[in-house]
């Protein structure tokens, strides 16, 4: 697992149903590409979060693939719908196996 | 030795050819993952809208937007690369619309280029020219 790794979401409090909604999120990871050398010469075995889900109550909001091409602490910006009131689920999947998750709760209001 | 007119136009062509090779080993590349993703379909125009900075200082981050109101899943592909694939974004039912924010590394000077899957089937591509200033593959 690579060290520090921190997922941030940015998901408003409160929402009118049937709303549309900006999600922002971040995971600081390193994403070694598998294209750079050690001082040594030594080619840097690749690293990657290989895919990143946001679910809401279970219904999928969106579904990346990433690849090496992905910048260092990942970014991804996108719209959603709130029909209801209830929970965001983002999950990132590491290619050593690892899954990080975090869960943010919005209310409509 | 002198060099005669004709050798200089020898020259030039070996020069140019030489120039052509590295680019057509990454083209390869890249219609392989357009093909992987396309299944060989013909792409159209319009209705995907990719929006990159035309010039970025620094390779290691350039934002890049793709939208494409109705499709199903968007490639977005970095052409120049070692390796040109950087994501596919697929939308559930609850986005709001089909329309994605990240940043993205860009070796050198290229072309990104985005291709949608419209939900009926059909597929409509967008490119864009991006400089790059400082190379974002590390090295």
């Amino acid at each position: 697992m690579a060290d520090n790794v921190k997922p941030k979401v940015r998901v408003p409090k409160t929402a009118a149903a049937g709303d549309t909604i900006t999600l922002k999120t971040l995971i600081s990871h390193p994403m070694e590409s598998g294209q750079r050398k050690d001082d040594a010469g030594n080619l840097i075995p690749r690293s990657i979060i290989n895919r990143f889900t946001a679910d809401f109550n279970g219904q999928n909001v969106i579904d990346v693939t990433m690849e090496p091409a992905i910048s260092t602490n990942p970014y991804f910006e996108f719209e959603t719908l709130v029909p209801e009131a209830g929970t965001f689920t983002f999950t990132w999947y590491d290619d050593d196996g690892s899954v990080y998750t975090e869960s943010q709760d919005i209310a409509i209001g | 030795m002198t060099i005669t007119r004709r050798q200089t136009f020898i020259m030039a062509l070996g020069a140019t050819v030489a120039a052509a090779m590295p680019f057509r080993a990454f083209a390869t590349a890249t219609e392989d993952s357009i093909a992987a993703f396309t299944g060989g379909a013909t792409m159209g125009e319009g209705g995907l809208t990719l929006t990159a900075p035309e010039i970025a200082e620094n390779g290691n981050t350039v934002p890049v937007t793709v939208d494409a109101p109705g499709a199903v899943s968007i490639l977005l592909l970095a052409t120049g690369n070692p390796t040109p694939n950087a994501a596919t974004f697929n939308f559930g039912p609850l986005a709001a619309s089909q329309m994605a924010s990240t940043r993205i590394r860009l070796a050198k000077t290229q072309n990104v280029m985005a291709i949608a899957k419209m939900a009926d089937g059909s597929f409509v591509q967008a490119t864009q020219e991006v400089k790059v200033t400082i190379g974002g593959c590390g090295g």
